[in-house]
């Protein structure tokens, strides 16, 4: 037995002769970290890398079956979901690997804004970390296109449109996205390139520049309210934490990072086997235009800043807004390198993330309903309810179908059923007089298209007449300001 | 390594001997420059290749201008005229085209100016109604309501023979305002 023993020392001393395995060791996962670092709150960046490696390897899958092409892809997709053996389950686990990834990797961002791990000495941890954010996103819109359906076809119309915004530019950069004058095969063609090499060879090099960068520069400390950093004593007070309370990562302060992995990957199956994957939706088929395209979710906000933006600021805005931001991630360790780490003391840090939260989920909310979108089959579809019938007169009555063949439906609701771009009708005799109404009708303005053209005075006066006996049994219509004494409509 | 006992030096010899080094350096540096210019170079030309080709819309035909009822805005479709074989279903490009009456004709790009949508003609208000911001267009291409920028986007129409023809083969935005 001893013999034994000894012979296997033997052998592990020879390898690690050769291979230096206790010395890498050391200096990588046996490196030591504040025992404060082994936190619930620290779990968010090895769970980030471990989606990317889910992706990683779901996607060498993926792609051994599907075809790159843009008369093929959709065709291997349908085969991939429906007959490839467990394909519909790795392209389940590839999507929403990538929701977690996106979803993790900002816990991340805010975990480390919060606790002010991108101060001194970390400023490059934190610009690797922007640059793969960039790299990330940047898969998760390539890997829409791979998903090459209409959503696919028409959201690489939307990079058209935004690029072809650059000034001087902007038609070398959509020929450059698009590999040619048209959405066509060698757009697909280049997206493939970039979803499988360079994007995730651009993640795999500065993964490995911010790992580093950990190794070097060590794990933020939990930082203590009133713990300052100055850069000049910083190192040293680090130091002294880590010959203090340093133990190192494996095996003393791996543990939570291994819960948090088990709990993402049993999240992303138990999401891959209940809802599936997404789509394919319909064909890529240009002439199939009866579509509502929609970015995936982590776009949806950007989509609905789209849709509320007023015009002039937009072009500025969707080119300007990613510099502007990419500057400010990108100055902040330098401009707020110093003071105070903890969260606590930190209420604008505080107040900028509870805000761009908020006003992420607003807009991701706004973008999923997108109220201001036409429905499109409103107009044939939507009914009038019978409380909105009963008792007109045969005036009344016409205006009702002229509201419903002239397609106002589509933007006005009437209760609530219908679409939500305009305002409800049930309710607009109550604000507006009949005057302002039919003006409003023939002239347009403030987001409604002008209707005098395609409407004879006699519909005019029908559809005025029946939105005025919409509004609510009761409600007085609405009167003339600049002319009190005269009587309400009616 | 570095800790060579200090020879007495053949001091005249060194700098010689340093210089030899450096221009194997240098050469080695040089040569490496150029090699990788020449590899480089045709890389860079492949990755940037659209920057040197000017886009050119070609005539197309939509058809007979009989298929086209006075009066009317109708759906319509032409093959991308430098499609390729594995383009798929996507050289298919559609389009509006509406005819005011004999050879006057509009014929109207499918994509919002705003960002890029298929725009949808609704016959009876006589608006394009575009499915993602809510932008809306009158019967002529003008802008109506909504976030787009201008009206829709319009190809040069040319008829002969009692043939339609456009002038097509880019996807219109606004860095090529005039397609
Ligand atoms: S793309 Fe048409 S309104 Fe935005």
């Amino acid at each position: 037995m001893n013999k034994l023993i000894h012979a296997a020392r033997g052998v592990f001393l020879w390898v690690d002769d050769r291979l230096h395995l206790t010395k890498l060791y050391e200096s990588t996962a046996g490196h030591h970290v504040p025992q404060s670092s082994g936190s619930w709150f620290y779990v968010f960046g090895s769970a980030t890398l471990l989606c990317f490696m889910i992706q990683i390897a779901t996607g060498i899958l993926l792609a051994m079956v599907y075809v790159p092409s843009a008369a093929e892809a959709y065709t291997t997709l349908e085969y991939l979901t429906f007959h490839q053996y467990l394909g519909w389950f790795l392209r389940g686990v590839h999507y929403w690997g990538s929701n977690f990834m996106v979803g993790i990797m900002l816990l991340h961002m805010t975990q480390v804004f919060l606790f002010g791990a991108y101060k001194y000495p970390r400023e490059i941890t934190w610009i690797t970390g922007v640059v793969l954010m960039v790299l990330t996103l940047g898969l998760a819109f390539t890997g829409q296109v791979m998903r090459f359906d209409e959503d696919a076809y028409w959201g690489l119309g939307i990079g058209v449109a935004i690029m072809g915004r650059v000034p001087l530019l902007g038609e070398q950069l959509v020929n450059m996205m698009l590999g040619g004058p048209i959405i066509a095969s060698d757009t697909l063609s280049r997206f493939f390139a970039l979803h499988v090499f360079v994007l995730p060879g651009g993640i795999l090099a500065l993964v490995s520049i911010h790992l580093r960068m950990v190794l070097t520069k060590g794990i933020n400390e939990y930082p203590q309210p009133g713990m300052l950093v100055r850069r000049e004593s910083y190192d040293k007070e680090y130091a002294a934490i880590i010959k203090k309370e340093g133990v190192p990562f494996f095996p003393k302060a791996i543990s939570k990072d291994l819960v948090a992995a088990a709990v993402v990957i049993i999240g992303i199956l138990a999401c891959a086997t209940f809802f599936g994957p997404k789509g394919p939706l319909g064909p890529p088929n240009p002439l199939q235009i009866d579509t509502l395209p929609r970015p995936d979710f982590y776009f949806l906000w950007i989509f609905a800043i789209a849709a509320l933006m007023p015009d002039w600021m937009e072009s500025v805005a969707l080119l300007g807004g990613p510099v502007i931001i990419g500057i400010i991630l990108f100055a902040l360790p330098f401009f707020n390198g110093t003071g105070e780490k903890s969260w606590r003391r930190r209420p604008i840090a505080v107040l900028t993330v509870i805000l761009t939260y908020v006003s992420l989920g607003l807009l991701t909310y706004l973008g999923h309903t997108s109220p201001w979108s036409p429905d499109m089959n409103a107009w044939r579809s939507a009914h009038t309810p019978k409380k909105f019938l009963e008792g007109r007169s045969p005036l009344e009555l016409q205006g009702s179908l002229v509201i419903q063949s002239m397609q106002c439906r589509n933007c006005h609701a009437i209760d609530g059923i219908g679409g939500q771009r305009g305002p409800d009708l049930a309710d607009v005799g109550a604000r507006l007089t009949k005057d302002q109404l039919v003006r409003q009708v023939i002239q347009g303005g403030g987001n409604m298209p002008a209707y005098g053209k395609n409407l004879t005075p006699d519909q005019v006066d029908a559809v005025v007449a029946y939105m005025v006996s919409l509004r609510t049994p009761g409600v007085a219509a609405a009167r003339d300001s600049s002319q009190p004494g005269r009587p309400p409509m009616e | 390594m570095n800790e060579e006992p200090a020879k007495p030096c053949a001091c005249s010899a060194a700098p010689k001997k340093t210089s030899r080094r450096d221009f194997l350096l240098a050469t080695g540096f040089g040569l490496n420059a150029i090699a990788g210019a020449m590899i480089g170079i045709p890389l860079v030309g492949y990755l940037f290749s659209s920057f040197f080709k000017p886009n050119k819309l070609e005539k197309i035909s939509l058809g007979q201008v009989d298929a086209f009822p006075e009066g009317k805005t109708r759906f319509a479709s032409y093959k991308n005229p430098m499609h390729r074989e594995w383009d798929g279903q996507t050289a298919d490009i559609p389009c509006w085209v509406r005819r005011i009456q004999g050879n006057d004709f509009q014929v109207f790009a499918i994509n919002c100016t705003h960002l890029g949508c298929p725009v949808r003609w609704f016959e009876e208000s006589k608006l394009f109604m575009c499915p993602c911001h809510g932008g809306a267009f009158y019967e002529d291409g003008g802008h109506a309501a909504g976030p787009p920028p201008r009206g829709l986007y319009t190809y040069e129409v040319k008829v002969e023979n009692g043939e339609l023809f456009i002038m097509g083969g880019v996807i219109p935005n606004l860095s090529n305002q005039n397609v």
